[in-house]
């Protein structure tokens, strides 16, 4: 059983007085321990499809089983709870966390909500899994409007860890880092990866990416998945156009 | 301190502390009942080293009631603007991140009480429920929340789409708690910016009602003092024009104490 099953998934948006589609009918599967990488240019529904698989917008239509179970039939409460293995790392780490928290406060929150523990074990919980993320527990203590976008985006991904998930969707997670922390923040997923078993639902517009990091791809366009396959296969010889396209504008970096 | 850069802001914030501190130590400058007879009845200002600035027309010391009424009148205006922020606040705030019907609900609440003129429904809950302080800031609060409360509410619209809202969601965080925990502290900064307002208009609202012979009888108050000397606002003027030279300078104090405050908030926001 893969540990995500997404089938038929649509979601349509009101632009003025017409309906535009941002998703058409996407399928696809994750297994566990895997990078799945979605590429696409600008528009052709990625994030959207990031929102949809954790149920933080809508779906139109299609079913999202995740563990086995579908996450379109659960109650709220219930929700919340599977929210806990199933988590999101978004692309802008200047907005994605709450500027006027602390880093420890940021990475409290999950272990709050779905750990057990006690105030002292949950602070060394938060010690150790920003040593996990390469940063100084020390930092636990500054508020977020202090630290780098590099080391903001380092806070979202053991913010997202803390809660021990099994999926997390990366939506363009190292787009707006410059390049020498992407190759960096890269390689601490793939090391996570290896660690804890966790997938990943890789969200991105940058081939380079999809190379260094990715099992396997999807290209979509305009809310369609129109290929996919094996990273190294798609990337080396793709047969839709867009795929060409994407490949034919992509810089050529060393193979990661 | 950048607070007090500004002439407005220091000017404001001093005459704020030299109140304050007056109000503090009332009970220690003028221990005897303000209340009490002290001398001959009517007698003007600087006659009397004792009586700096007179009697009434019952012979009571006016400085000392001057005194004791700033803490009546700092109190109220105080408290009035806390209730009406933390009320306006909270409204606004589930209004705006519930949305749909319970935001219609909450706004058109809201309308009701803003259509309302603020003081004759201060005058009718009074009149109802009987003079006493907390019933004043209460009555004053029940206009003045609606301020607040459209602000927070224009504020949280715009916060509740943020990635980091949608990120507490994400790790399975109550909505409640997102609203007052998330959202609400970063929309605080405009709604606190209305406070000087409210406490100057609290501090008017206020007077207004004891002039009018609605405020708490067994304290004295500025607006009290200048209905006493109503009746005699020919012969001794004096007893109107000193405390509402009071009303005056602590309405201007707040106001331009606020001003200074949300100048430097501006300026901190210009420079991160």
């Amino acid at each position: 059983m893969p540990l995500l099953e997404v089938s038929g998934l649509s979601k349509r948006y009101r632009r003025g007085d017409t309906l535009v589609s941002a998703v058409d009918d996407v399928s696809f599967t994750i297994a566990a321990a895997e990078t799945l990488a979605l590429v696409g240019p600008s528009g052709s529904g990625k994030s959207t499809i990031a929102r949809l698989v954790t149920r933080l917008i809508e779906p139109d239509a299609g079913t999202i089983l995740f563990e086995g179970t579908d996450l379109r039939g659960l109650k709220p409460s219930a929700l919340r709870a599977m929210r806990g293995r199933l988590q999101i790392v978004f692309q802008n780490p200047l907005a994605a966390l709450n500027p006027r928290a602390t880093v420890g406060r940021v990475i409290d929150d999950p272990l709050k909500i779905h750990t057990g523990f006690s105030r002292g074990e949950r602070r060394s919980r938060v010690a150790s899994l920003l040593e996990r993320v390469r940063l100084d527990p020390a930092l636990a203590s500054r508020p977020i409007h202090e630290i780098s976008g590099g080391q903001r985006q380092r806070v979202a991904i053991a913010r997202a860890l803390a809660s021990s998930p099994t999926l997390i969707v990366l939506d363009e997670a190292v787009s707006a880092l410059d390049v020498s922390v992407r190759a960096e923040i890269l390689q601490l997923l793939k090391r996570i990866q290896r660690e804890t078993r966790v997938a990943y639902l890789f969200i991105t517009h940058d081939l380079g990416v999809v190379r260094a990091a990715a099992d396997r791809v999807a290209i979509l366009d305009g809310g369609k998945i129109v290929e996919s396959g094996i990273a190294t296969e798609v990337v080396s010889n793709p047969q839709s156009a867009i795929g060409k396209a994407l490949v034919a504008a992509a810089p050529r970096l060393p193979r990661g | 301190m950048t607070l007090l850069r500004t002439p407005t802001a220091l000017l404001g914030f001093t005459i704020l502390v030299v109140l304050a501190l007056i109000a503090l130590l009332a009970p220690l400058l003028f221990p005897a009942d303000p209340l009490a007879i002290a001398g001959p009845a009517l007698l003007r200002p600087f006659q009397d080293a004792s009586l700096p600035l007179g009697t009434d027309r019952l012979g009571r010391d006016v400085l000392a009631e001057l005194v004791h009424g700033a803490r009546t009148s700092l109190l109220v205006g105080l408290a009035a603007a806390a209730t009406s922020i933390i009320v306006g606040s909270v409204v606004g705030t589930l209004a705006g991140f519930i949305g749909g019907i319970v935001d219609e609900v909450l706004m058109r609440i809201t309308d009701a009480f803003q259509t309302v003129p603020g003081f004759l429904l201060a005058l009718a809950f009074v009149s109802v429920v009987g003079p006493s302080l907390p019933v004043v800031v209460l009555a004053i609060a029940l206009s003045a929340w609606t301020g607040p409360a459209r602000v927070a509410r224009a504020e949280v619209l715009s916060i509740r789409e943020r990635d980091y809202v949608a990120g507490a969601r994400a790790i399975g965080m109550h909505p409640l708690k997102i609203a007052f925990r998330e959202v609400l502290p970063n929309a605080l900064p405009p709604v606190l910016a209305l406070s000087s307002v409210i406490v100057a208009a609290a501090v008017l609202t206020e007077a207004a009602l004891s002039f009018l012979g609605l405020g708490d009888p067994n304290r004295i108050t500025w607006g009290g003092m200048i209905a006493e000397g109503r009746a005699v606002l020919r012969s001794a003027p004096y007893l109107s024009i000193i405390p509402g030279i009071a009303l005056v300078v602590t309405v201007l104090g707040v106001y331009l104490a606020g001003e200074g405050v949300v100048e430097a908030s501006a300026a901190r926001k210009v420079r991160a």
